[in-house]
Parts: structure tokens; sequence; C-alpha cells
């Protein structure tokens, strides 16, 4: 048992609480929306866990259960061995971060960090000496007179973390908290909600749909599609071994084969007449056909001795800075080849004859469903 | 000895003939609004004889004069407590309290032709309803065995006026009122809600702070929107309510002040308190437009 | 967390009430003019009246030089502002606030104190007093209606126009090589039909029932008329109330239905 933990959690738009998700049918011709299937996780005490995923895929809905803006359907929340489920949202001691900040406009950047504690009674010198920490804590201590409208959105954001944290809250939730500030305030501000987060321990949940962001800060990423979830790891482990299709495509760029497999013991696949080894021997039958999964960075340009080697003809090249984007034509496919920037390389040319070579254990095998 | 300095010349100033555009409009708003105020301005300076004076100001405060701008102003400020309280109230209901968007949709189109529903064809509706033989009153009468005008109701009264008026203040707020709340965040609410408030701790601290200025600033506004109006009052009580505007109406069809200049006078004072309302309501107004972003 | 309030029902319920009542009221109240029975009677004689027609005629032609003036006045000063003077905005925009701060009564007060006398200029008579002539004494009506409605025409072209983006649509359509005619023509005027269909519709609303400057300049319109029937008749004048108020609502409706989509809001017209 984790010190967060949501148990079987089903949500489904427009029926009565407590409808077991089988009978959510329809309700009044209209089909029942099931935002939220089946959703299992323990988090633990400090953690910061991500929920990624597209639009639509039940992240939100999830972390609003949590906060207890939306009642789950079935399932129960249990926060520190207590059960939560059925309180209202003014009493879970969650603190949340909302999308578009949600500073009350009509108060000064103390008076909005301070409010929690002011609703709930606490004494003046408490509240006092607690807004002044936390505005230390994101590094605004002199911004205390100010009104939302003065700030930037990556300083509005910056209170509205404060003031979630100002409860002391067991658990902290971030509505895709960056998704409306510019690239290069989102870069620094995730590092300072990590570091924040860390510095504090507390037991966090992330939701973002921007994957860069869900790996760079934390502990574990829950990847959520259409309301369930595919996968659940540490980031280096959802990149690498993408346990669904789903996951595969969704986290980073993805190479996707179609192939046969000539001999499971070998591991030998073959792929628009050519033939290349994965690095583990397949689960699969001979002559079945299976998606061989190859990552952009992980594919050299040219042939390289004693590593699988695949011919194609070279059909965009793409300068991006730091990395050379290199789309190759295999058969059917078109490959992308991510490649470190040199000073010293010449780029390829549009319509040469290149080879791809890729070690064994780049290849990540699925079933194709 | 030839200087040989760069000579500087300053740019030339561009003149700009663009503001030329605007003169049909220019033109058109002073002889028709800022020459006639003007020229009322003025004619309140003079008295009977045409000589300067400043004596058509003192006289406003005479007891005719002042009961005329007491009674609208107490007019005014009665529609406009309960046009906005209860304008309030039914946005609220319209927008925040979870009727189907239909009763809403269908209540604010009718506010908005309720709102131009003034002057004549308003008032001999609540003759039709409220008048001696209208069909309210012969319902108590008849019904309930209550005849309203015995006890004291009269529709030709500050009382039935007030009613009469309400029916295009409570639209007014009702149509302000409802965009305002509409722009409530709901994450405001959900915010608070996270950090421990209660409903009541909610709009105490954040959602009537928020709506304050507009609330404040509409019922200004029907402040306003009262004292100026003329055609209903006439049409429904004939002139025997002396509001100022009546007065005003009064003396232009007759000397009945015996002095134009304090005419001119009283409709200065008119202007000046509708010039106060108005500015109060645009600043109420600016400053919501900063929160409600 | 969308549950319907019972308060909510209540306040709507009673809002609804107050509001259907006068009307229901005075519509039952017109059918009672043949003793004992509902009958139309009220509505024919008040349709009967020779008066009623050329009344209400005269007030919807001052309602159309109304409105055509004041698009011939206001579209050009709205986009003129938004394009090229836009400094000159705040001045605009305190115009179109003044006939708040001026109302109708104070307005035609003023009105005819200036043009009761000879129009000078210097020494010389340009022309003769504006009220001593019935065209005179029309233009007169004419404008101040146009004062009354510019608020809510200058709000609605302003919105409209805004909505348009209208400067990038100019600079667009000037560097496919249109003339300013064509643009304002072809480009501007096509999509502020909605805007400009409001504020006919408004200044419609507002200009056929007006007693204050129709009455104060002696003018044969529709609101005198009614005001003057409901000093000797009893059911004509709810009758035509009624009417009155259907009218109105069709206006609206037609407003509504235009603006819906394009960002149009209810518009206001206030007391009078």
């Amino acid at each position: 048992m984790g010190f967060l933990d949501l148990v079987q959690i089903h949500k489904t738009f427009g029926v009565r609480p407590g409808t077991m998700p089988a009978e959510a049918t329809s309700v009044r011709g209209i089909p029942a929306t099931a935002a939220v299937v089946d959703f299992n996780l323990e988090v633990q005490r400090g953690e910061l866990v991500s929920f990624l995923g597209p639009s639509g895929c039940g992240k939100t809905t999830t972390l609003r259960m949590i906060a207890g803006l939306e009642q789950p359907t079935t399932g129960t929340i249990r926060i520190a061995g207590n059960d939560v489920s059925r309180k209202p949202a003014n009493q879970r001691n969650v603190g949340m971060v909302f999308q578009a900040y949600a500073l009350f406009p009509n108060m000064t950047v103390a008076s909005n960090v301070g409010f929690g504690m002011r609703v709930t009674h606490k004494p003046k010198e408490q509240i006092a000496s607690r807004v002044t920490e936390m505005l230390a804590l994101i590094r605004m201590p002199d911004f205390g007179d100010r009104y939302p409208y003065q700030l930037s959105g990556g300083q509005q954001q910056r209170v509205a973390l404060a003031r979630a944290l100002a409860i002391q809250p067991q658990v902290l939730l971030l509505d895709e908290p960056l998704s409306a500030l510019d690239a290069k305030i989102r870069v620094e501000l995730r590092g300072e909600i990590r570091r924040i987060q860390q510095q504090l321990g507390i037991t966090t949940v992330y939701v973002t749909h921007d994957q860069e962001e869900a790996l760079s800060i934390s502990d574990r990423v829950v990847v959520m599609n259409a309301g369930r979830i595919e996968q659940i790891g540490a980031p280096f482990e959802i990149y690498n071994f993408p346990q669904t299709i789903f996951v595969a495509g969704f986290v980073g760029t993805l190479n996707q084969l179609r192939c046969t497999v000539e001999d499971p013991a070998a591991a030998r696949l073959s792929f628009d007449g050519q033939v290349f080894r994965a690095g583990n021997p397949l689960a699969a039958a001979q002559g079945a056909s299976v998606l061989a999964m190859l990552r952009p960075e992980e594919l050299r340009f040219g042939a390289v001795e004693g590593e699988n080697q695949l011919n194609g003809v070279v059909e965009r090249v793409t300068f991006l800075g730091a990395i050379v984007r290199i789309q190759i034509r295999l058969g059917q496919s078109l490959v992308t080849l991510d490649a470190l920037n040199e000073r010293r390389l010449t780029l390829p040319k549009v319509g040469e004859q290149q080879t791809v070579s890729f070690p064994p254990h780049a290849v990540w095998v699925l079933q194709a469903s | 000895m030839a200087s040989t300095a760069l000579t500087f010349r300053p740019p030339r100033r561009q003149i700009s003939w663009a503001w030329l555009g605007l003169l049909p409009f220019l033109v058109f708003a002073f002889a028709f609004l800022i020459a006639p105020a003007f020229s009322l301005l003025l004619g309140a300076f003079r008295d009977n004889q045409g000589a300067v004076t400043a004596k058509n100001f003192v006289d406003l405060t005479g007891p005719f004069i002042r009961n005329a701008y007491w009674l609208s102003i107490r007019i005014s400020a009665v529609t406009a407590l309960m046009g906005g309280v209860f304008g309030f109230l039914l946005a609220y209901a319209l927008v925040l309290s979870g009727v189907p968007v239909w009763v809403r949709t269908g209540l604010v189109t009718f506010c908005g032709v309720a709102s131009n529903f003034a002057g004549v064809p308003l008032a001999f509706a609540f003759v039709a309803i409220l008048g001696r033989t209208g069909v309210v009153t012969q319902f108590f009468h008849h019904s309930l065995q209550f005849q309203i005008y015995q006890h004291g109701f009269n529709l030709y009264s500050f009382a039935g006026l007030s009613v009469t008026y309400l029916y295009f203040q409570l639209p007014l707020m009702v149509l302000i009122m409802a965009p305002a709340l509409d722009g409530m965040k709901r994450e405001w609410r959900e915010a608070s809600e996270n950090l421990g408030a209660s409903s009541l701790q909610y709009w105490q601290h954040v959602g009537l702070p928020i709506l304050l200025p507009t609330i404040l600033g509409t019922m200004i506004l029907l402040f306003g929107n009262a004292f100026g109006a003329y055609a209903t009052a006439y049409a429904l009580t004939g002139g025997s309510l002396p509001l100022v505007t009546i007065q005003i109406g009064a003396q232009m069809r007759g000397d009945v002040l015996h002095n134009p200049g304090l005419g001119y006078a009283m409709a200065l004072g008119m202007v000046v308190i509708m010039a106060v309302s108005i500015g109060l309501y645009t600043r109420l107004q600016r400053l919501s437009e900063r929160w409600l972003r | 967390m969308r549950r319907t309030n019972v308060w909510g029902w209540v306040w709507v319920l009673l809002g609804t009430a107050y509001f259907l009542m006068p009307l229901l009221g005075a519509f039952q109240f017109s059918l009672e003019m043949r003793r004992g029975v509902l009958s139309l009677l009220a509505y024919q004689r008040a349709f009967a009246d020779p008066e009623f027609w050329s009344t209400f005629l005269f007030s919807n032609q001052m309602a159309v030089l109304t409105i055509v003036v004041s698009l011939a006045l206001i579209v050009p000063t709205a986009f003129w502002v938004h394009l090229r003077v836009p400094q000159w905005r705040p001045v605009v925009e305190f115009i179109t606030l003044m006939p708040f701060v001026i109302p109708a009564i104070i307005l035609v007060f003023g009105m005819i104190k200036l043009y009761k006398s000879p129009i000078m200029i210097g020494g010389l008579t340009l022309m003769g007093p504006p009220t001593n002539s019935v065209i005179g004494t029309n233009a007169l009506l004419v404008a101040g209606y146009v004062i009354l409605a510019m608020p809510y025409m200058y709000r609605a072209v302003d919105a409209g126009l805004r909505a348009i983006d209208v400067r990038t649509l100019t600079e667009a359509a000037q560097s496919l090589g249109a003339g300013w005619f064509t643009i304002i023509v072809q480009v501007i005027l096509p999509n502020l039909r909605a805007a400009l269909l409001s504020g006919a519709l408004l200044t419609f609303a507002i200009v056929v029932g007006e007693l204050t400057l129709a009455s104060f300049l002696d003018r044969p319109a529709f609101g005198p008329y009614l005001w003057l029937l409901g000093q000797h008749r009893a059911y004509e004048p709810a009758a035509l109330s009624i009417i009155s108020f259907a009218l109105t609502w069709v206006a609206m409706g037609i407003i509504y239905f235009v603006s819906r989509g394009r960002g149009g809001q209810g518009q206001v017209a206030g007391a009078h």
C-alpha cells in the first residue's frame, strides 16, 4: 500500500454513482462516456508521478477525482491509509495547481498564498511567516504586494504553486501547469517545480501531455490512453521498454517496421527482403508478423561493422541544430535516423543510396495485433 | 573658413490630416449634441432680463425644485436597488445554478426585449393590469374581495411608477450581470474549495469582491437610467408626479417657472447628476474588466 | 459539479412570472373590449383608425431616415478610428457616451432653445429657424434620433469591426490591389452585416415608439398618437402595447439570431 492509493477507479459520465462499469451503457439514449476505466495506482510517499497521455485520455479526470472535484463512479481513493473517496473537496488537504493559474484577482500575492490558512482560521502570525517562507521557496520574496494582473504567466504559476503548498498538503496535484506558458519558461519552471518537490519531499501527481516534461521530472510515469493505463514505469523504462504499441508511439519518435519472423530462436527477422537480428529470442512463431521498433537515436548512418545493416535511399535531411535528422526510405517504410551534429559531418544528399546500421539490442519487438 | 561639419536638418514635422476623416462625425455631434447642451449651459446663467447671473443655481435649492430632485433621486435609487438585487439573483440563478441552457437563453433574450420596452407602451401595459379597471385589480376585487385602490394602492403614484420602472431596470441588470457571472472562472471556485474554503467563504472572500465593481457599477447605471426617464413617467402619471424630467417638460410647454433660466439650470443639474453616474459606472467597469479578464 | 439548485429554479420561476404577468394581463385586457366576451374588437378598432396608420407610417419613415443617416455617419467613422486614427478613439467613445448623460428630454430642450433662432455666423443669416419649417423640424427629429441611437449603433459597429480584425483585412485587400471604395463595399460591409442589422433594428425599436422628442418637436409620430389615444380610450392602447411589444420581440429575435455565433451580445437601449 502506498501513500496515495487509487483502487479500481472507474469514472463514467452520465450515470449514477455506484453504477458498475458493465451496466453503464447508455443513459436516455446518449451513450455513457467512460472517462476512466480500471485505474489502479500506488504512489509512494515523496514520489513524483506523472500522468501522461493525449487529450481526452482521462488523466485530468483522474487527477480531479483525487482532489475531490469529481466523484469516481466506483472505486476507492486513500491518502495515508485513510479513505477519502467520500470526503468533500475542501476537507481533503490536497494542494492543486491549475492550468489557468486560478489566482484570485482581487487579492495580492500574499493574500492569495495565505488564503488557505485564512479560511481555516490559523493565527495571523503563523500565516504571515508561512507566506514569507513560501515566497522565498518560489524565489519571489518581494512580490507580496503585487496583484495577479501585474505578473507574467510564469510568475502567476509560481504563486499558484506557493498557494497550494502553503496549506502543507499531504499530496500536491498539478494539472498541466505549464501548458499555457512559453517554451523557454516551461523548461525553467519544470525544473523549479521538481526542485521544490524534492526539497519538501511532497507526494506529487503531475498531469501533462508533454512527454519531455513527464520524462524529465518524474520518478515514475503513468501512460494513459482512452481512460486506461497503458504502462507504469520509470522514465527510462517507459522510453526504452514500452509494453504496448501506443506507449512506444506516444513517447518519443519511433520507427516501426512490420517484419516477418524468420527464426524465433535466433531472433532473425526479415523486412523488405533484408534480414536483421534482434537482441533476444522471440516469443512469436516462425512466419508470424511482428512490429520491430527502433529509436532514431540508436540508428547509425553508414555501414557499421558487426551490426545489423539495412539499405535504403535518403529521402530528406533536416538540420535541427544539435541533431541531424535523416529520413531514409526502406521499402514501404520511411525510417527516421537522428545523428548528433559534428562539425566534420558532410550532410548526405537526397537520393543517395545509404546504409542504416543498428545493434541487435536496439530492436524492440511487439506482437502486431 | 568653410565649415565642413555636417549640416543637420531636423526632420520636418509630418502634419497628419487623417483626423479630417472624423470631421462629419464631429460636426454632427457638435451641432446636435454639444451645441444644444452648451446652449442650455449659457441659458442657465441668464436671468429674465438677459443679464448674466448665477442666481438660477442658487434658486435650485428652493423647496419646489429640491422636492423634484429628491423625488427623482428617490425613485431612481429605489428602482436601482430593487432592480439590482433581484436582477442579480435572477442572473445568478440563470448562470450559476445549473438550470438548463435553453432556460437561460430564453430569459436573457426576453430581458433584451424587456429592457427596450419602455415608454408609452410599457405604461399602458401596466395601466391594463394595475389601473383602476385593470386585470389584476379586478382579480383582487372579484376573486379575493380585496379592493386594492381602497387600501391605498395607486398605480399613478410613486409606488406604481416604481413597479413600472422595475420592468426595464431588472432586465438591464440581468443583461449586464449574466456575462459578468459567466466570466467568473470555474477554477477560482475549485481552487478555493481545494484550499479548504466553504461555499460561504468563497463568496465572502472571492466571489462577491470580484463581482462587486460590476454590481455597484450596474446599479449606478440603473440609477442614471431611471433618473433620465421621461416618457414612461409622463405616459403613466401625466405630470402628477413632480419628477425633474416632468418639470423640465412642463417648463418647455409653458413658462411654469416664470424664469426660463431656472429651467435651464434644472436641466444642467440633471446633466451633472447623470455625468457623475456614468463616470462612476465607467470607472467601476474598468476595474472589473481588469479582474475578469 | 453541476447539481441543479432548488433556489435557482425558484428565482427563475418568479422572474418568469414577473415578466409574463404584465404582458398576459395587458393581452387579456385588450381582449375585453366587447363586454362579456373575448374578442379582437380593440385590435380592429385600433387598426381602423386612419391616424394610427398615418402616424405609424411617419414614424417608420423617420426610423428609416435615422438608420440611413446613422450608418452613413457611424460606419465610416468607426472604420476610420480603427484603421487610421486610433488615438482619437477615447474622444469618439466619450462622445458616444454623452447621450447617456444628456437624455432625450434634455436633448430636445437644448435643441429647441438653440434652433428656434435663425442660424447665423458672424452677422450673416445662413438659414431661418429650423423649428419654423416642417422640413427643418423633421431634420431635427432625425438628428435627435441619430444622437439617441448613437451609443448602440457605434458599439455594434465597433464590436463588429473588432471581431473581423479590420486592419489585417484592409492590408490584405490593399496588397491585392483594391482601392478604398472596393475595400469598404466588398470586404468590410459584407462582414459587418450582423452588426449593421443589429444596430438598425435597435434604432428602429428606439424610434418607432419614441415620445419625448416627437412630442416636444410637435411631430405627427406614433409615440404621441399612442399617448393621446391613452387619454381617451382604454382598450385600444392596451392592444397597441401588445402589438408594440410583439414588434420589439421580433426585432430583438432577429438581432439575436443574426448575431449568434459572431460573438454578438444582446444590445440594450434602456429607459426613455
